[in-house]
């Protein structure tokens, strides 16, 4: 047989039917589904009188709007209140497994599939959620979908795709101390373009991804869809299994063998083809910040905004409508940029060895006077573990806020938002117009250069931070 | 899902890149458990102050473009979020189509299921149409589904690519899932070769 990618092997896997002259068929192993998205997707069940097809193969929580206050706290937001209620008595009606509000292992969903092993290598893996692309970490096939599809997927199991490209995304050498999966993520958009991958499924290969842990590859394949890809994908290797191995849903026993067997066939084989390859230099990285109004528009911490001068046209122009509403001067230190709140949190970065890092970097220091900063664990058993180890005194000790689990201020369909003109230093994943609250700067970056931002009121060198 | 096969409507350009779906529908509009009535909230920051007034200028607030129908705007249209609520909102205010060089693949995979359609023509083409909808006070285009082609009264003429079940579903309006249930017996075949894994039929810790 010919040799195939990770992609292509899991793609040929999942292939149910290929009618002729249509979109081939692919059979979806775990579907993952929100408040937001799901709604209108059972209304359409219910009008066409459908079943969930498969409800041991759907699981359901509550992240996108619920309040991070104390869990008892009332909803005062009745619309969103409606659609969580909504949410649950969908899930009863249709018999689909709800991790909702009051239970401990509530989160956001991409952060609780991989934590209670839901979520493993070789599966394909959707949800009504753009960085469903976290789920690659794993080798699997992860893609977000809009909420029609969420209703094919719901009452067929099934998805009619076609079939995407591929692009490897080979990392030479090893990040240095100080460069995170984040700023891997935001420099290859960087150099590749919001667009750079679109109608791609990526996979990130070479020995700095090699090197990463699955909670960093995570953050790295969270962010694929920000460069335009269907979905991004790792290999899974000792890294993947050890951390899949004893988790609640994981294969247990017989079982386990014949799973990690199988899995060590998935990492594609020498001398596969993909349709594109990019190269990346991972010594020629450093943190980074964003500038603009989307993930591309990026500078290393010790550059400058840029200059419009030397841009085409229709760059030229997208330049200047970011630098405007980001209330940028052109050639402005990124450094010299100060900022009024910081929020650490998000499916990009509220996992237990981000909340560490950017403890690291807060510990024996404090907020400065002008900044309120959040951190917002991703989920009950991130946060439960942060705590077992202290990491919530150091941050309220600093002068954090420590919240309960959701997505937050990464989209703000909670109470917790930007105001109008306030700028953020955020580990969330799009610096969009308004995402944050309306009016509101985002500066997307590491969670130890939020950290640092914090304590230092502006954005800062984390290689040159004075840990204590 | 309503059918397309021709349309004929008035255009309105969005000349801007990387059109995302948060400035199409911002997340405060994303609560309705609804599909309909998401039109007013379309590009609502641009079109409303923060106090809720109509803001001075948004383009689609121009006279000679309302009741337009096709969308021209600048590449990569649809970025970012997977909502499909954003395709919901376009379609609610009015438009059959967008026109653009590049479209994010959620957003383009959205439209299809709405009988919304998005057009992608290459760069001069989409640059030559930003040229003669800001020129004139109605401009007006035909969008050829049957033809994969886009033309207006004044010798602009040029075809799109379109996958051709897409192109099959749209033209004739047809049920996603109700064609995918036609393969209930390889549904079926697939599942019994593939059971669930225990630990996702329910078993509790």
């Amino acid at each position: 047989m010919a040799q195939r990618t990770l992609f292509e092997k899991i793609w040929d896997a999942h292939l149910v039917a290929q009618p002729g002259g249509r979109s081939p068929i692919i059979y979806i192993d775990l579907h993952l589904v929100h408040e937001v998205t799901s709604p209108q997707a059972f209304d359409g069940l219910r009008a066409a009188r459908r079943k969930v097809r498969q409800p041991a193969r759907t699981v359901a929580t509550v992240d996108h709007n619920i309040p991070t206050e104390p869990r008892g706290t009332p909803i005062t937001d009745l619309i969103a209140a409606k659609q969580i209620a909504a949410l649950q008595a969908n899930c009863k009606e249709f018999g689909v497994r709800l991790f909702d509000m009051d239970s401990p292992d509530q989160g956001i969903v991409h952060v609780i599939g991989p934590e209670l092993g839901l979520t493993r290598p070789g599966m394909t893996i959707v949800c009504g959620d753009s960085h469903t692309s976290t789920h690659g970490a794993f080798g699997s096939l992860a893609f977000g979908i809009g909420t029609s599809e969420v209703e094919h997927v719901l009452a067929t199991q099934c998805l009619a795709q076609q079939r995407p490209k591929t692009m490897k995304i080979e990392v030479r050498g090893r990040l240095a101390e100080g460069v995170a999966a984040k700023d891997l993520a935001l420099g290859i958009i960087g150099q590749i373009g919001t667009d750079g991958a679109s109608g791609h499924v990526l996979e990130y290969a070479g020995e700095a991804v090699r090197a990463l842990s699955m909670e960093q590859r995570m953050t790295l394949c969270n962010m694929s869809i920000e460069a335009g890809a269907r979905a991004g994908m790792v290999a899974p290797d000792e890294t993947t299994f050890s951390y899949v191995r004893g988790r609640r849903f994981a294969p247990r026993d017989g079982e386990w063998e014949k799973a990690v067997e199988y899995w060590r066939g998935l990492p594609s084989d020498d001398g596969a083809a993909f349709d594109k390859v990019v190269e990346i230099d991972a010594a020629q990285l450093s943190p980074f910040v964003t500038w603009g109004t989307n993930p591309g528009m990026v500078a290393p911490v010790t550059g400058r905004v840029p200059e419009v001068g030397s841009l085409n046209d229709s760059d030229r122009r997208a330049t200047e409508l970011a630098l405007q509403y980001m209330g940028l001067e052109p050639g402005k230190r990124i450094e010299e940029i100060g900022i009024d709140r910081v929020f650490i949190g998000s499916c990009t970065n509220s996992r237990l060895e981000d909340l560490r890092a950017a403890a690291r970097v807060a510990k024996g220091h404090h907020v400065s006077a002008k900044v309120r900063a959040m951190v917002v664990p991703g989920s009950q058993t991130v946060k439960r573990a942060a705590e077992q180890e202290g990491l919530d005194r150091i941050f309220l000790d600093a002068g954090f806020e420590w919240r309960e689990s959701g997505c937050s201020m990464c989209l703000g369909m909670n109470p917790d938002i930007l105001q109008p003109g306030e700028r953020c230093a955020s580990t969330s994943n799009r610096n969009f117009e308004g995402r944050q609250g309306r009016g509101g700067r985002t500066h997307l970056v590491s969670p130890m250069m939020a950290a640092a931002a914090a304590i230092a009121g502006h954005f800062t060198d984390v290689r040159d931070w004075k840990f204590r | 899902m309503n059918p397309f096969r021709v349309h004929k409507g008035r255009v309105a350009p969005l000349d801007r890149v990387n059109v995302d779906t948060d400035q199409i529908i911002p997340k405060q509009f994303l609560k309705r458990i609804e599909r309909t009535g998401f039109g007013e909230f379309l590009f609502y920051d641009w079109r409303f102050s923060a106090d809720g007034k109509k803001s001075e200028g948004f383009v689609l607030d121009e006279p000679r473009y309302r009741e337009a129908s096709i969308l021209l705007a600048g590449r990569n249209f649809g970025c970012g979020s997977s909502r499909e609520h954003a395709v919901w909102a376009l379609a609610d205010f009015g438009f059959r189509a967008v026109i653009s060089s590049s479209f994010a693949d959620i957003f383009a995979n959205n439209s299809t299921k709405n009988g919304f359609l998005t057009v992608r023509l290459s760069e001069s083409e989409t640059a030559e149409l930003m040229r003669r909808t800001c020129e004139g006070n109605d401009y007006q285009l035909t969008i050829d589904l049957e033809q994969c082609e886009v033309r207006d009264d004044r010798g602009f003429r040029a075809k799109f690519p379109v996958d051709e079940f897409v192109r099959h579903c749209l033209l004739n309006g047809l049920d996603d899932i109700g064609l995918t249930l036609q393969h209930e017996a390889e549904i079926a075949a697939y599942e019994a070769l593939h059971a669930a894994p225990p630990t996702l039929q329910g078993r509790r810790q």
